[in-house]
């Protein structure tokens, strides 16, 4: 079986304060910490388990001009090559934009599976399903669980509210966004990184794709970024003080004042 | 056609709380474009749900009536909205942000060459585009984004809108809308639910959550009872889900579910950032946790430093008794 998956470089929440530059323009980038998404790793770890049960091949590509780093990464887990989209148009696509940018490096070779993380920074989920409609390929998003079937199939479960399971079969080829918790990321360790360093990772940009630069970027965007803010912080917490029971009893009039209690 | 489409989803014969949000705030829209608020259902039954989708304003119900509809997949839902599509031709498609939706929105968008704003919480229309804003870096910063292209499509998060009912709105007029399955290339086998009964986070008008400091698996006994005598549903902090506590379907955060209830209870949670992600845009949000230091607290409307072990159960109490009565 031969696997992409997507991923992206993104400022790790976890390790930055993210605030917003003059103008509200964009949000602050220098000095900020950047890693791999990390719905992506669980993506990567998935791949690698179905190759090795089924054999195969990964391929890790990424958009952007510094998504080098993010590559190597997932490639230090266990995938075999890895692909870097760049070009001076592809900067600030939408997610239409992305979609196009990868259904272009899909078409460079034949997959049977494309996965992607279930969403990125800014949450919007949208790469996987469009990158799928653009191939005309199926499609099932937050998949928490895949196994391989005869006749060209996987059995994959969707989780979707309620902590409730769908479980499908689909089709391949086809594009599968993975939700976390569908395994354990395996460790990447100095040596990993260091092993894979020295591979030569080709960079692809819109001519060698194919793609059109008014598609994709600023110029095709549908989505566009009016301002940047950041939210409000109250005032903080008032706090409850008294007894065990002063303090049940002031919760319990709040539920009541807030609809908590009907 | 400055009209306005809300694709809806139904349970148990009814349109989804989500659903009945985003169409109240499409009616708002529709005010704005000068438009028609319309409703597009699908499934055998689509057409039952003329009145309640008029109770929230819709003019116009476009009923896709096929058995091929009733259990969702990406391309048969697909095709089947995107035909309401082509028939109202509207300026705006609005759905409620659930797990199909946001699978359903992206395919449709690219089908029809235009973007999406993914899990919003406020809808504008000005200078004649749809207006959105998101919460984007685990909820560290707004974003606004402006959606060109016919139509715009946009998914709201759930609870963000509230559902509002017209005064003396009567049913929607039923348009039906031909449409012939197409082939689809998956197929929906069986849905697993998980113990019956049990409330889910993603829906909840008020959850209850615990995080590390209950110290051990069998503490989220502290959290269900409380949970239970309120009626709401059970959350969790990614820590817990981590060591095997429960299950991840209870986890609020970046990386389980964003919830916004109006009411939510963070008990022996600290508050990263990855949880704050999940639940600070939740309406009222009372922390208890012994830290006085605690994250949680500079984003809670009401705190209390204590141990929750003798204060959970005392809450829960008082609770059972106020709803005695």
């Amino acid at each position: 079986m031969e696997i992409l998956v997507c991923v992206k470089r993104v400022p790790d929440s976890a390790e930055n304060e993210i605030s917003v530059a003059a103008g509200g323009a964009d949000i602050r980038r220098d000095d900020l910490v950047y890693s791999v998404n990390e719905w992506d790793n669980y993506a990567v770890e998935e791949a690698i388990q179905i190759a090795e049960r089924a054999g195969g091949n990964v391929t890790v590509v990424s958009v952007g001009a510094d998504a080098e780093e993010v590559v190597r990464r997932e490639m230090a887990m266990g995938a075999g090559q890895g692909v870097l989209l760049n070009d001076a148009a592809f900067e600030g696509s939408d997610g239409l934009g992305t979609a196009t940018i990868l259904k272009a490096a899909a078409q460079k070779n034949k997959y049977d599976l494309i996965l992607t993380g279930a969403q990125a920074d800014d949450g919007a989920g949208q790469v996987g399903g469009m990158l799928a409609a653009l191939l005309d390929w199926p499609y099932a998003s937050l998949v928490n669980r895949i196994e391989e079937k005869e006749g060209n199939q996987l059995r994959v479960g969707r989780e979707i509210e309620g902590g409730s399971q769908e479980v499908s079969d689909i089709e391949l080829p086809c594009v599968l966004s993975i939700q976390t918790g569908i395994n354990e990321p395996r460790y990447v360790g100095l040596r990993g990184i260091r092993k894979v360093a020295s591979v030569e990772i080709p960079v692809l940009d819109a001519s060698a794709l194919g793609v059109s630069a008014d598609a994709v970027g600023a110029a095709g965007a549908k989505v566009k970024r009016v301002d940047y803010f950041v939210p409000e912080i109250g005032a903080g917490a008032e706090m409850i003080e008294g007894s065990t029971e002063e303090v049940a009893t002031k919760l319990v009039d709040l539920l009541k004042a807030k609809g908590g209690i009907k | 056609m400055p009209g306005i489409l809300v694709f809806c989803e139904t349970k148990d014969g009814k349109l989804k709380k989500v659903s009945r949000e985003a169409l109240s705030i499409g009616r708002k829209l529709a005010e704005k474009t000068g438009g028609d608020l319309a409703a597009v259902v699908v499934g055998s039954q689509a057409a039952s749900l003329a009145a309640d989708a008029g109770h929230y304003g819709a003019k116009k119900l476009y009923a896709v009536e096929s058995a091929a509809l009733d259990s969702y997949t990406t391309g048969q839902t697909t095709a089947a909205v995107k035909q309401a599509v082509d028939d109202f031709k509207p300026s705006v498609l609005l759905m409620g942000g659930t797990s199909n939706g946001r699978d359903l929105a992206p395919r449709l968008a690219a089908r029809l060459g235009v973007g999406v704003a993914s899990d919003v919480d406020q809808l504008d229309w000005t200078d004649g585009k749809l207006r959105a804003r998101r919460s984007i870096y685990s909820g560290k910063v707004f974003g606004r984004v402006e959606i060109s292209g016919t139509p715009a499509i946009a998914t709201t998060r759930p609870n963000a809108f509230s559902a509002e009912v017209v005064a003396g709105g009567g049913a929607a007029d039923v348009v039906k809308v031909s449409f012939t399955p197409v082939e689809v290339k998956s197929k929906l086998l069986e849905t697993k639910t998980p113990e019956a009964g049990e409330l889910t986070i993603a829906e909840a008008d008020i959850i209850v959550s615990g995080g590390r400091g209950l110290k051990e698996a069998q503490n989220f006994s502290y959290i269900r009872d409380l949970a239970h005598a309120i009626g709401g549903a059970v959350g969790a902090s990614r820590a817990t889900v981590d060591a095997g506590w429960i299950d991840h379907q209870h986890q609020v955060g970046q990386t389980g579910r964003v919830v916004s209830p109006n009411v939510y209870i963070a008990a022996g949670i600290s508050g990263a950032i990855q949880h704050l992600a999940g639940m600070s845009s939740s309406k009222h949000i009372i922390a208890i946790n012994k830290d006085p230091e605690a994250p949680i607290f500079r984003v809670a409307d009401l705190g209390v430093v204590g141990d929750l072990f003798t204060i959970l159960p005392a809450l829960t109490e008082e609770v059972k008794k106020a709803k005695a009565h």
